[in-house]
């Protein structure tokens, strides 16, 4: 029946409305999304076959060129996922389920947990897939390398989640990753996923430094390539994660705040 | 004693946006167990009302108090829940997984199938929302509401864009849920929405209240009820004396009388008079508000809460 007293003793749910059933629901509804499954899984997993077969290119830099290619792969599919995962708010937004979720308990920044969680989970499993893909079919590499360079390529994902959350908040659509997906092309192609920079055109690898991908691709490889650890894939690094992170916290700001 | 806060307190709300006046001082209390109707043409500010008190919007002044607590902290609690317009939903889930994600969100919620059952969708809780109707969607929103057994049930024109036997589904699940004791107040633009489900009319007219009584009183606030009686030789004087009577016409042996007060005119008709076929008919509330949401109908006179 409906309890008329004491209100105030009503409970207030613990982590602002984050939990485990809400986590896992949120992960079963990204996994039945066949476009982002595609994107995320399957065209990493294609992608990182082709550049293999379709060229035979000397090693970089003293490492095996498959090696270097499924690392740049790796990142290339961990972006994807982290993207989709992230961008999942701007559809939520364009439904309007996000004004639905303000009738909740929901804090917003325990929605934006949930979202980032859910977007670096996938990230993750792209990884994975590219790795295993890259090691049934005979990329040599240290178990050391094996192990720090997957950490690396998700890990660094996370400043691809904070983009698709930022793109969420500027573009309430519900078909955001059809203007994003191109996008992240370039930046792959230009900050030297696909194809090492140094094999690339003088052109391209005067503008490679400044794309988002530059940093976390050179970093990730890091622990195959060897050598000097240059600063400016670091600061590349954090410029970018400090413009998308702090974009996408005002955007957010500025969505939920009462009007 | 916490039984005796009012669901919903308002005192002096407004609310502008640029030079629009949405909410114009509005006050209202509304007491627990009441069905309310907050009733007015598009752009009355019924939207924007009912925004302030679940603390989706704020308003510029004025004091909002749910249960005797902020709107905020009201919601946190699951004490208030609401249908609204343009709270959305997840097409890529089902009705059943709608409501099983939203129930993990609150501390404490009803079990799922009751509340399938309760809102009627407990036979179409496998379909997509994607393939749900407007008005299935409708009542799943009318589940997720039902998750915190709320006190106060807020809906903003729940069933715009129904077809009538959608709207009557909907309508029954809210009343047999009323019955148990929920409060509800709902905005409506559909006069007979008002009149038959609220025991209390709200009405709004460019952000202000113009009438707020039992859709009864609303309705005879603007011209009244009109008293009709067959009646030779009618003293027009004497009858256009009497409290309340607006105008007098007379048609041979029939007089027609337009009155706010149309019971003092039957008892002098029945008692002082040898009329007969004494017939009163209630002016609809659609004339009601027409007149009171007019151009010309701000002058009306409220009369006091229903409370």
């Amino acid at each position: 029946m409906i309890p008329t007293a004491n209100f105030d003793a009503r409970p207030v749910p613990a982590f602002g409305g984050f939990n485990l059933t809400f986590l896992y629901l949120e992960v079963r509804r990204l996994l039945r999304n066949r476009r982002t499954v595609l994107l995320s899984v399957v065209v990493p997993v294609a992608l990182f076959f082709l550049f293999r077969s379709a060229r035979r290119l000397p090693a970089a830099e003293g490492a095996n060129f498959e090696a270097v290619t499924m690392v740049g792969i790796a990142v290339y599919g961990a972006m994807l996922a982290a993207t989709s995962g992230g961008a999942m708010v701007s559809v939520e937004r364009a439904l309007g389920w996000s004004r639905q979720l303000r009738l909740t308990p929901l804090r917003p920044a325990a929605y934006v947990a949930i979202k980032l969680i859910t977007a670096m989970l996938l990230g993750l499993v792209s990884v994975l897939v590219v790795f295993v893909a890259g090691g049934i079919t005979g990329v040599q590499m240290s178990a050391g390398t094996w192990v720090l360079s997957a950490l690396l390529a998700w890990v660094t994902a996370l400043v691809f989640a904070s983009f698709g959350l930022f793109m969420g908040y500027v573009l309430p659509t519900e078909n955001v990753m059809q203007i994003i997906g191109p996008l992240l092309g370039v930046f792959a192609f230009f900050g030297g996923l696909f194809v090492p920079l140094s094999l690339l055109p003088s052109a391209i690898q005067s503008i490679g430094p400044y794309m988002p991908t530059y940093g976390v691709a050179a970093i990730a490889r890091y622990p195959l390539l060897g050598g000097t650890f240059d600063p400016t894939w670091l600061l590349n690094l954090v410029v970018w994660t400090l413009i998308l992170a702090g974009g996408a916290m005002v955007l957010f700001r500025r969505d939920t705040r009462r009007v | 004693m916490q039984e005796h806060l009012p669901a919903v307190e308002l005192d002096g709300i407004d609310r502008s946006y640029g030079s629009v006046h949405a909410v114009d001082g509005v006050s209202f209390k509304l007491e627990q167990g009441e069905i309310a109707a907050l009733l007015g043409p598009n752009g009355a500010g019924k939207t924007t009302t009912l925004d302030i008190i679940l603390g989706l919007g704020r308003p510029d002044h004025g004091r909002v108090a749910v249960l005797g607590m902020s709107p905020q902290n009201a919601i946190e609690r699951g004490l208030v829940a609401a249908v609204l317009q343009t709270g959305g939903l997840l097409k890529d889930l089902t009705i059943r997984e709608t409501v099983e994600l939203t129930a993990t969100l609150f501390a404490k919620s009803q079990p799922v199938d009751e509340v399938l059952k309760r809102a009627g969708i407990d036979g179409i809780a496998g379909r997509m929302v994607r393939k749900a109707s407007g008005g299935e969607q409708q009542r799943l929103r009318f589940a997720l509401a039902l998750l915190p057994d709320p006190v106060l049930m807020v809906l903003d024109e729940p069933t715009a864009g129904m077809d009538v036997e959608g709207r009557r589904d909907f309508w029954n699940a809210i009343r047999s849920d009323a019955a148990r004791g929920r409060t509800v107040l709902f905005a409506t633009h559909y006069l007979e929405e008002a009149d038959a489900y609220a025991d209390r009319v709200i009405l709004l007219r460019q952000g202000k209240i113009v009438a707020d009584g039992t859709p009864v009183e609303v309705r005879s606030l603007s011209a009244g009820r009109s008293v009709r009686a067959t009646l030779p030789n009618a003293d027009e004087a004497k009858l256009s004396g009497l409290p309340g009577v607006r105008s007098i016409e007379v048609r041979g042996d029939r007089v027609l009388i337009q009155t706010t007060d149309s019971d003092a005119v039957a008892r002098y008709l029945l008692t002082a008079t040898a009329a007969r076929d004494v017939e009163i008919v209630a002016q609809n509330l659609e004339e009601a508000f027409l007149t009171l949401t007019g151009e010309d109908g701000a002058k009306a006179n409220p009369v006091g809460g229903a409370a």
